[in-house]
């Protein structure tokens, strides 16, 4: 399932692309709108594909480090129904203006309560997992989950607080400041816990099981999980320097910001090391290939992410596409890379067989990277330029551009990032036809290997 | 293998306890939350009106909303307005109009005097945004006609060649529905917004044949024209 909703998320954001650089594909129809295809698109990508990737690797690693089946069986069946009926109802809801208005927590009250009840169901039986098992440590993988699903607890539940007006509709309970200070602290942590210490956990398992090496650094990895974990709390401020909100909680989110690249950076070594004495792998193991050019772009986003929050870069980033661009080179590079490598895995040891095709694989891999590439190069040119039209002054003193100039110079690259995403579409389509294929290929030997509770 | 401790006896400790690490994990997440957003609500330098409450409208008893004046203050958003916002998130309109105006020179000239967090005291939930495909909207109100807005919002094109904002012709059919109106005002005061019962009876009436573009428009002719900044204070320290 999480690869059916890769493609339809990218799908949907390929689409919505298209509308910025060409406005008619919106056709006028109030469903298909840049405005409410948006929240569609963001909510796919992050619950839909994120999630299910999530839920079943993480229920796959703590079954293998843990040395014991699931907790409950039925729990996680319900997990799996009840998640993807939220899927269901969110593609419905979108695009008729539900929301309530909050970014990347579109979804409205009832929805807000079926995910809270889903989730502790999923971390109930992830942690009672933890606590039957064989080993005498927890693995680390299995931290990283864990705290992921802590905060998101946290997180969802205050943000989502909300007044009902009618059974699709609420509003916050907090205003203005205070609401946006609290929406940010989910914003960012959807991106900090979520989409990265739910996917480093991911990294810790599948990076070592695919190239067949210990993880580097024992050490490193509890650094990395304590001051990451810490940190990331921090960050959601920076997304709101120089606004209405008081400078002492900007400036405070921006020093936070500049000192995770330490944690990051060291997670990222931690994985790439464990390929050392082993770099030959890449030649020939493209699930491996994968997984390392996902920690190059990890890497490099988590570099860029504290460049960004500090004030003066920000003063210039912020409202812009270079920001678009962050958020893409991180779930693009490394979310959906590492999803893929660890899916792959996870496929073929599931289902005791190997990948239909390999050299789809390895396609997959160079689009994937190429449309990553194409897609935040046309943000940064883009970003930039917008923000450096808005604030030139002519000799005169007097603003250069006015502000539909800078909508009129983003054509070629609206364009541009449509096409990179369209490359990164395909690859996505040609990893679900080969997993369909490798399904099929499989299912028609007999096999003893048993499913996993969800896929 | 598995009695050697590799690290501290409390890392220790922790990994081979899962509640240990629960716990430990509850509390270290909360800490970065509590300290950002707890004095938030309770310290005073946050709000601006806190040092200078001419910043909200003085409502004497028995003045309707429609007793106030532009410039008067910050005020709950009359029952149009607050229809008009419900359109304005409805179609998603903060995902590329910001409603935040930063104290740079620039911004100042483009869109007008720097936001105050004062000045969204009664947005639920704010609407400050945080991408600018379109211009900043937070002072919009006055600076166009209603008729130029009605055409912009049925085809921006028409207006501004540039633009890549999609049509909206749906909302001159939609009509805007008083009861739901009433409720809406009915869950802000619920929150704290200064509605008497004496506003939201009347709320219906008001928005009574009126279309979303009516509605829309009323909210966007509104925004930033509450307060009357003046040049010479400094509202933030």
């Amino acid at each position: 399932m999480a690869i059916v909703y890769l493609v339809v998320g990218t799908l949907v954001g390929v689409w919505i692309a298209s509308e910025l650089a060409w406005p008619v594909l919106n056709f006028d129809l109030a469903e298909l709108t840049f405005g409410r295809l948006r929240p569609l698109h963001t909510n796919a990508v992050i619950f839909a594909f994120g999630g299910c990737t999530l839920m079943a690797t993480s229920f796959y690693t703590v079954q293998r480090t843990c040395g014991v089946g699931l907790w409950s069986n039925k729990l996680a069946w319900f997990v799996f129904w009840g998640w993807n009926v939220i899927i269901v109802l969110a593609v419905i809801t979108l695009p008729l203006g539900l929301t309530s208005g909050k970014e990347y927590a579109e979804l409205e009250w009832p929805i807000d309560i079926m995910i809270a009840v889903v989730w502790l169901a999923y971390s109930f039986n992830f942690a009672m997992t933890i606590a039957i098992r064989k080993t005498s440590h927890i693995y680390v993988s299995n931290w990283f989950f864990l705290s992921m699903m802590v905060m998101i607890t946290y997180l969802h539940v205050v943000n989502s607080l909300a007044i009902p007006v009618s059974l699709f509709k609420s509003y916050s309970v907090f205003s203005g400041v205070q609401d946006a200070m609290i929406q940010w602290w989910w914003g960012h942590n959807a991106v900090g816990f979520y989409l990265t210490a739910g996917f480093l956990g991911i990294m810790y398992y599948f990076v070592p099981k695919q190239a067949n090496r210990p993880i580097f650094s024992y050490r490193l990895s509890v650094i990395h999980f304590w001051a990451l974990s810490f940190g990331y709390v921090w960050l959601g401020a920076h997304h709101l320097q120089y606004t209405a909100l008081p400078d002492w909680t900007g400036s405070l989110g921006a020093a936070v910001s500049l000192a995770m690249i330490i944690p990051s950076w060291g997670g990222a070594i931690n994985g790439m090391m464990t390929l050392s004495g082993a770099w030959d792998k890449l030649r020939t193991d493209y699930v491996l290939r994968f997984l390392i050019m996902s920690l190059a772009f990890y890497a490099m986003s988590t570099f860029e992410g504290p460049v960004m929050s500090a004030k003066t870069v920000n003063a210039l980033s912020h409202y812009t596409d270079w920001t678009v661009g962050h958020v893409h080179s991180g779930a693009l590079g490394w979310v959906a890379m590492v999803a893929a490598g660890a899916l792959y895995h996870m496929i073929e040891k599931l289902w005791n067989t190997k990948m239909y095709s390999a050299g789809l694989v390895n396609l997959h891999f160079w689009l994937a990277t190429i449309g990553t590439v194409v897609y935040i190069t046309a943000m940064w040119v883009s970003g930039i330029m917008q923000a450096l039209m808005w604030r030139d002054y002519t000799e005169f003193g007097t603003l250069t551009y006015t502000f539909a100039e800078s909508v009129a110079a983003m054509h070629p690259y609206y364009a541009m990032r449509a096409i990179g995403g369209m490359i990164y579409w395909a690859g996505g389509a040609i990893m679900l036809y080969n997993t369909i294929m490798t399904i099929r290929q499989a299912t028609a030997q007999p096999q003893s290997n048993a499913a996993a509770a969800t896929a | 293998m598995s009695d050697q401790i590799h690290s501290t006896k409390f890392q220790d400790k922790i990994e081979r306890n899962v509640f240990i690490m629960f716990i430990m994990l509850a509390v270290l997440l909360s800490v970065g939350g509590l300290v950002e957003i707890v004095p938030l609500f309770y310290l005073k330098g946050t709000m601006e009106h806190n040092q200078h409450p001419e910043i909200v409208w003085d409502r004497k008893d028995g003045q309707t909303l429609a007793d106030w004046k532009a410039g008067d203050g910050m005020r709950p958003y009359t029952a149009t307005e607050l229809a008009g916002r419900e359109v304005y998130i409805r179609e998603g309109c903060y995902l590329c109009h910001s409603q935040m105006i930063r104290p740079f020179r620039d911004e100042k000239e483009r869109y007008g005097h720097y936001s105050l967090a004062s000045e969204s005291m009664y947005d639920h939930p704010f609407q400050w945004g945080s991408k600018r495909t379109g211009p900043d909207l937070a002072r919009l109100g006055g600076k166009y006609s209603n008729e130029w807005h009605r055409q912009h919002l049925v085809a921006p094109r028409s207006v501004v060649p540039e633009s890549v904002m999609p049509n909206y012709p749906w909302l001159e059919k939609g009509m805007v529905d008083g009861e739901r109106t009433q409720a809406t005002m009915s869950a802000m005061q619920m929150v704290g917004v200064p509605y008497t019962d004496a506003d939201i009876a009347a709320g219906a009436a008001e928005v009574r044949g009126k279309s979303e573009m009516d509605a829309v428009i009323a909210y966007l002719q509104v925004l930033g024209t509450m307060v009357k900044l003046d040049d010479a204070v400094s509202y933030r320290d």
